[in-house]
């Protein structure tokens, strides 16, 4: 089974056809990245893992798309436990106003988790996960908009793995940040792989060849080519692939 | 290559002109602002003392101080607050949170919009319908702090959606990404961003509210009543509803002029106080907001 499957994707915002046709299979444990020019729909179609086009008015979605094979938008999915399950990195580091503690506790208490000791030792495993924890150790009780945009990020990151998802969805998550800090987030993104499956949606196409086991690549509203990211830098079967990689549009 | 020429010169007079006209006007404004001000100082600090302000009126208000009516004034603004604050944030979180965009939402903009326009002499004679003579309120600090609070409402309404609009939506999304509901996203994350800019909104809302006469006027105001009240079916004199009676229908109003500066001056001192107020605590509550 799959760990994502979509089939047959058609995603429309009012008037405007958003995303045509789209099937996609995507494996456990792997890092799919999501290319094209802007406006090409790949945010729209991350998005769609965990409903967040929900909170667009007046849009609508044909097709399936299923997670572990359970159709996401069948009657009856709680979208809250969906979305415990698939998480969310954004474009933006936005970490709450809260403390740093407190950004990464944020899922679990409004998950219902009371439990103290329960909720410290995630909050104190997540953010070892992004490597963060010598960094902010001694300050967990301070803002985290103290922290640097790079940081930020990656407790952005914390905060998602706390609850526990088993996909985890980024958004051009290093288009903020500086060549350092992105190469922090890759590096993390690489080791994160072994527990979770991965899809990132980015611009910078030297980072989908770095990170990613397979690319797709958006056009207009379309998939052009989906395939592992070998084949799709080295021999695209795709003219209008070859050049967009190539630099020569988009 | 680089001199002046004809369409630089011109380009150059242009702008002088442009700038040269707006900060005219906006210097104008404040100069007559400080006008206002330095001439109700003028005229009525002579009247201001410590018995002023901590007296009843004595001699068919030609002597003694102002003291019911500034409490009045200060009783009638918390009521209308109490009132029209978690009303008004409540309506507000409903609008911008949870409406979707159509008609409903279009018709209660357009309302509270409505609301906003109406003259306050008519709210106070709506106030004076329904709570004296309807609910039987009586003049009453009750039935003058709900008309007040009535005109505060929009206001309140207005300037929370739009501290509420002004918090990126990626924290609501972040919020909700990690499965928290719509009304954990509100509470948890929305309102302590938007905290401090509702608070400002709150206060100078308060400064048009203590400001009012019209809405008062058949509803709680008295013309003379030199008591403190003691509970909210009383009557209370306030400070713009004072300075009307002292300067248009006083015993002697000559003879009260000077009482009549010094009243203002000292309504003005409260809504400059609690704009100041307002500033302040959007700062520190700015700065809190990060912290928790």
């Amino acid at each position: 089974m799959h760990k994502i499957e979509s089939k047959n994707v058609n995603f429309h915002y009012g008037q405007t056809h958003a995303l045509k046709n789209i099937s996609i299979s995507i494996e456990q444990n792997t890092v799919t990245a999501l290319i094209g020019p802007s406006g090409c729909g790949k945010s729209t179609y991350l998005r769609l893992f965990n409903r967040m086009n929900d909170l667009i008015e007046n849009t609508r979605l044909e097709g399936q798309i299923l997670i572990d094979g359970v159709d996401i938008y069948a009657k009856g999915v709680n979208v809250d436990n969906l979305r415990k399950n698939v998480g969310m990195v954004f474009q933006k580091p936005n970490p709450f106003p809260k403390t740093i503690f407190e950004n990464v506790a944020y899922g679990l208490r409004v998950n219902g988790i009371t439990d103290k000791q329960l909720i410290e030792e995630r909050v104190i495993t997540s953010i070892q996960q992004v490597a963060l924890w010598d960094e902010v150790k001694d300050k967990l009780k301070k803002s985290a908009f103290e922290l640097s945009g790079g940081q930020q990020q990656r407790l952005c990151i914390a905060r998602a793995l706390a609850i526990q998802p088993s996909i985890i969805l980024m958004d051009e998550p290093t288009s903020a940040l500086d060549p350092i800090s992105t190469a922090k987030v890759e590096e993390l993104v690489y080791e994160l792989k072994d527990k979770y499956t991965i899809v990132i949606v980015t611009h910078n196409m030297q980072q989908a060849g770095r990170i990613s086991d397979s690319t797709a690549f958006f056009y207009m509203g379309e998939l052009i080519e989906h395939d592992n990211t070998k084949n799709i830098f080295t021999h695209p079967k795709e003219e209008r692939t070859q050049n967009y990689i190539t630099g020569r549009f988009g | 290559m680089y001199n002046e020429t004809k369409i630089t010169r011109r380009k150059r007079l242009n702008q002088r002109i442009a700038f040269g006209l707006f900060s005219t006007i906006s210097y104008g404004i404040v100069a007559l602002l400080f006008v206002i001000l330095a001439f109700l100082i003028v005229k009525g600090f002579s009247a201001i003392s410590w018995g002023f302000i901590t007296e009843m009126p004595k001699d068919g208000m030609t002597k003694g101080g102002i003291f019911p009516a500034i409490i009045g004034t200060l009783v009638l603004v918390l009521g209308s607050m109490l009132f029209a604050f978690p009303i008004g944030v409540m309506a507000a979180i409903y609008l911008n949170e949870y409406v979707k965009d159509g008609y409903l939402k279009r018709f209660i903009k357009l309302m509270t919009n409505n609301l906003a326009g109406i003259p306050s002499i008519v709210f106070g004679l709506f106030g004076m319908a329904l709570f004296v003579n309807e609910l039987e309120f009586g003049d009453s600090i009750l039935a003058g702090s709900l008309t007040l609070g009535l005109l505060a409402l929009p206001v309140v309404i207005r300037t929370t959606e739009e501290s509420l609009k002004a918090v990126d939506n990626t924290f609501r999304q972040a919020s909700l990404g990690l499965g928290a509901s719509k009304w954990q996203t509100t509470r948890k994350v929305v309102l302590p961003i938007a905290f401090p800019n509702i608070i400002t909104g709150l206060i100078l809302s308060i400064g048009r509210v203590s400001g009012e006469t019209a809405p008062i006027l058949f509803t709680v105001a008295a013309y003379f009543l030199p008591k403190l009240p003691t509970g909210i079916f009383d009557q209370v004199m306030a400070l713009p509803y004072h300075l009307y009676v002292i300067s248009t229908s006083g015993i002697n109003i000559e003879a009260s002029r000077e009482m009549a500066y010094g009243t203002a001056l000292v309504l003005i001192i409260i809504v400059l106080i609690s704009n100041i107020l307002a500033s302040r605590l959007r700062k520190y509550f700015g700065k809190k907001v990060k912290m928790n």
